[in-house]
């Protein structure tokens, strides 16, 4: 759990925190998230690894490797949109998780928890989806279980995938390894699952271009970490709180400054515009299919030129520096050459007119 | 206080439209702006337009700043 | 363009041998400098001040507990803006509410909670009306398209308020010192420019009305900064491609037709007279206030929450206790830490997190 001074005070049974009860911003991946899981899960279970809380943990197997574990739940709604649904999120997000960490998964476990009532057909629909990015990705579906709750205690459809991967023992990417000098490389344009899943739940009478990013990269991070892996000090994938959650939390873990550049960064126009509507920030908005590299910076241009090779890498390009001060802020660089401060979203993200 | 956003009208019935933000198709009321057409530039403030646009942003950034020279060259009472 | 507009604003400030202060009016104006960086690039003399118009921040303590009760004790479906998700109330929120099982749902347009009170005829509905005079008109039209379709089970709970009383209010008060308004632009659009000519030809203030982009605000900026290096005091429309001189006439006919002006009280203003918009007598029906018989509300901030005096430019975040210490964003005290585009969350956001005695950005923390 890293929190700042300022984010210590209440705790989670103060009656200001929503009258300790588990509000839906709890689950919005930013720094309510980070709260309940230092204030209850951590308390708990803590331990070595799970402290750490990266995407994937990775365990001791054996001379040659290390076994990385990951899980996650999928609870999207509208369980199907644009460009994807929560089969092929429950697939990609779980690779990515295993993938960012350094690992080549191997097999996934998939878990359905089912209300009652809901279509057969759709659950074929989300399986087929399940099939096709388990085969894009090559890693199997090898285990799993189904469950089914009575009707309205669970919305349509949910599903959690658990993953396991081997890393090798002589890979290490961790923040620590994350150095002044370092450049931060995305594979793309940044906020789009985030805003399609939004205008789909919030405003479905929005008829949008914009498609959810979801997708497997552990074949564009295994290309770049065969060609360059020794260049390569950390990686995350930029899901949840956003590009802005994502920097904000390798400020802290590195305990770096670090400075993100606006002009540089890729925003598709729908989305900066669809952002607009919505009282958005594109820098805070989900994705499912971004993964941030933070590389050597003289192996940056060859990382960069690996990647734009890829399908899932055309846009790829350098959007920030680690800098020498040791200060764990995140800094942006804005359009018009003034400087403002990145921090963690707070939780749920809402559509606002103000 | 209010957010509004610059949008085209692609599709316009009775009082109602639909606007294109860059791919993006809204519905929106148009009972603010009765005298809009297909094609007009709109300001959009919580799904109602409320204000056609004489031109679309760009072009229009461009007239502030011709007007920021006019103004501030002589600053002029009133608009 | 933005660079030339800064040019232009830093000469200007050069040439001006005291510190200015301006106020932009409109929380969208505060959010957008921060979020911009554009307080970063201010000259050291000239200083931005928040003024009242966050509709989140200003609306009173006791009509956010109204809103509260509504969702919490009564078994209505509440409608509103994500906006107001998030404002405590003595007892707690709208997301609290919902977490404890109330029906709250976020809309982007009141037209959809009137769709939703046209589908489900057994279900009372009501909108949680905020904002200034943009918003109002939409209000208006839903109200009278509910008439029109007879929907009983439609109301709102209307704190709508008008600009200009809080800017006179502000001046009369004699608490705060402005050199000049960067009036916003979106109220603009509905009421036109004129009736802030009463604030520079009655107050002797230069008033600019700007739009929100960055180089739209930095022109802007840089034209007041030059009307006080040459001792002018007018009114300039820089955002003419959506605000003219009367307005929007047609929104400007809605709200007449169901609102009356009342007095209204404002957090950290006190009753300002004539300031909010209330439905008149024949449309009291749709008044969610009277339909629920809501206990009027009382009204009192938080303690030690100097809210009411940041939103008037009297504070800076950093002058109150609470702020960045107990009050923060994930766990706001007082609405201008709730509210995306208040001035505290925009200081806490975007500043380092209000802790830093050294500024990041020079303009942003001189008091």
């Amino acid at each position: 759990m890293i929190r700042d001074d300022h984010q210590a005070g209440p705790t989670l049974t103060s009656p200001r925190s929503n009258g300790a009860r588990i509000s839906l911003a709890h689950g919005g991946g930013g720094q309510l998230t980070d709260e309940l899981i230092g204030g209850l899960v951590l308390p708990r279970l803590g331990n070595g690894l799970l402290n750490e809380l990266l995407d994937s943990a990775v365990l001791p197997l054996d001379a040659q490797h290390r076994l990385a574990l990951t899980i996650d739940a999928y609870v999207v709604t509208p369980w199907r949109f644009a460009g994807g649904d929560i089969g092929r999120l429950a697939v990609s997000g779980t690779v990515n998780d295993l993938s960012v960490a350094g690992a080549k998964p191997l097999g996934l476990a998939l878990s359905m928890i089912l209300a009652e009532g809901l279509p057969q057909r759709d659950l074929d629909v989300v399986l087929a989806s399940v099939a096709q990015a388990s085969s894009e990705a090559g890693v199997p579906v090898v285990t799993g279980d189904t469950k089914v709750v009575g009707h309205g205690q669970a919305d349509g459809i949910y599903l959690i995938t658990a993953g396991v991967g081997v890393v090798p023992t002589d890979r290490r990417l961790h923040p620590d390894s994350i150095k002044a000098g370092d450049a931060l490389i995305i594979n793309g344009p940044i906020g789009e699952h985030g805003l399609t899943v939004m205008l789909a739940r919030e405003m479905p009478e929005i008829d949008s271009v914009l498609r959810s990013d979801v997708a497997p990269l552990n074949h564009l991070i295994n290309r770049v970490m065969t060609r360059h892996g020794g260049g390569v000090h950390f990686m995350r994938d930029a899901t949840r709180s956003g590009l802005a959650g994502l920097a904000a939390d390798l400020a802290k873990q590195s305990g770096r400054h670090i400075t993100l550049d606006e002009a540089v960064i890729p925003v598709r126009p729908e989305a900066r515009h669809a952002a607009d509507m919505l009282g958005l920030d594109p820098l805070e908005v989900a994705n499912e299919g971004k993964v941030v590299i933070v590389a050597d910076r003289n192996q940056a241009d060859q990382i960069v030129a690996t990647m734009r090779e890829h399908e899932l890498g055309k846009q790829a390009c350098v959007i920030g520096w680690v800098g020498d001060d040791g200060d764990g802020i995140c800094e942006l660089n804005t359009l018009i050459g003034g400087r403002r401060i990145i921090q963690k979203p707070y939780g749920e993200q809402l559509p606002r007119i103000c | 206080m209010c957010l509004a956003v610059p949008a085209k009208l692609i599709e316009c019935e009775a009082d109602e439209a639909v606007a294109d933000l860059h791919g993006n198709r809204v519905k929106i009321s148009t009972l603010l702006v009765p005298q809009v057409q297909t094609g007009d530039w709109v300001l959009i403030h919580a799904g109602f337009a409320i204000q056609k646009l004489e031109s679309d942003q760009a072009e229009a950034t461009f007239a502030v700043l011709e007007d920021l020279n006019k103004h501030l060259d002589e600053p002029v009472p009133g608009v | 363009m933005v660079t030339e507009a800064l040019k232009r604003l830093r000469e200007a400030a050069a040439a001006i041998d005291r510190p200015v202060k301006f106020m932009e009016v409109c929380g969208t104006h505060t959010m957008s400098a921060f979020r911009t960086g554009l307080h970063s690039l201010m000259p050291d003399n000239v200083q931005l001040l928040s003024g009242p118009g966050c509709p989140v921040c200003v609306t009173a303590q006791g009509d956010i507990d109204q809103l509260i009760e509504l969702a919490a004790d009564r078994d209505v479906t509440v409608c509103t803006y994500g906006d107001m998700m998030r404002v405590p109330g003595q007892r707690g929120s709208l997301a609290a509410a919902r977490a404890e099982g109330a029906d709250v749902r976020v809309v982007y347009s009141i037209m959809d909670a009137v769709r939703y009170a046209a589908e489900h005829h057994g279900r009372q509905v009501v909108f949680a009306a905020v904002g200034f005079e943009t918003t109002a008109p939409s209000t208006a039209a839903a109200v009278l398209e509910a008439e029109r379709q007879n929907l009983d089970n439609f109301s709102v709970l209307a704190t709508h308020k008008r600009v200009l009383p809080a800017m006179k209010a502000l001046l009369e008060s004699g608490k705060v010192e402005v050199d000049g308004f960067l009036c916003p632009g979106h109220v603009s659009v509905i009421i036109g420019s004129e009736p802030y000519r009463m604030i520079v030809d009655d107050y002797h203030k230069p008033c600019v009305i700007g739009g929100f982009e960055d180089v739209l605000m930095a022109v802007a900026l840089a034209a007041l900064t030059e009307q006080i290096r040459d001792g002018a005091t007018a009114l300039v429309n820089l955002y003419p491609q959506a605000v003219t001189r009367r307005g929007n006439i047609v929104a400007q006919r809605l709200i007449e037709t169901i609102y009356e002006p009342a007095d209204t009280r404002w957090r950290g203003l006190g009753v300002i007279p004539q300031s909010g918009l209330v439905l008149k007598p024949s449309y009291q029906t749709f008044d969610a206030a009277r339909r629920f018989e809501l206990s009027t509300p009382e009204d009192h901030d938080p303690r030690g929450c100097l809210c009411g005096q940041v939103i008037t430019g009297r504070k800076t975040p950093h002058e109150c206790k609470l702020f960045a210490r107990v009050c923060t964003p994930i766990h706001p005290i007082g609405p201008c830490m709730v509210s995306s585009e208040g001035t505290c969350q925009a200081w806490f956001k975007y500043n380092r997190g209000g802790l830093h005695p050294t500024p990041l950005t020079t303009g942003a923390t001189r008091q």
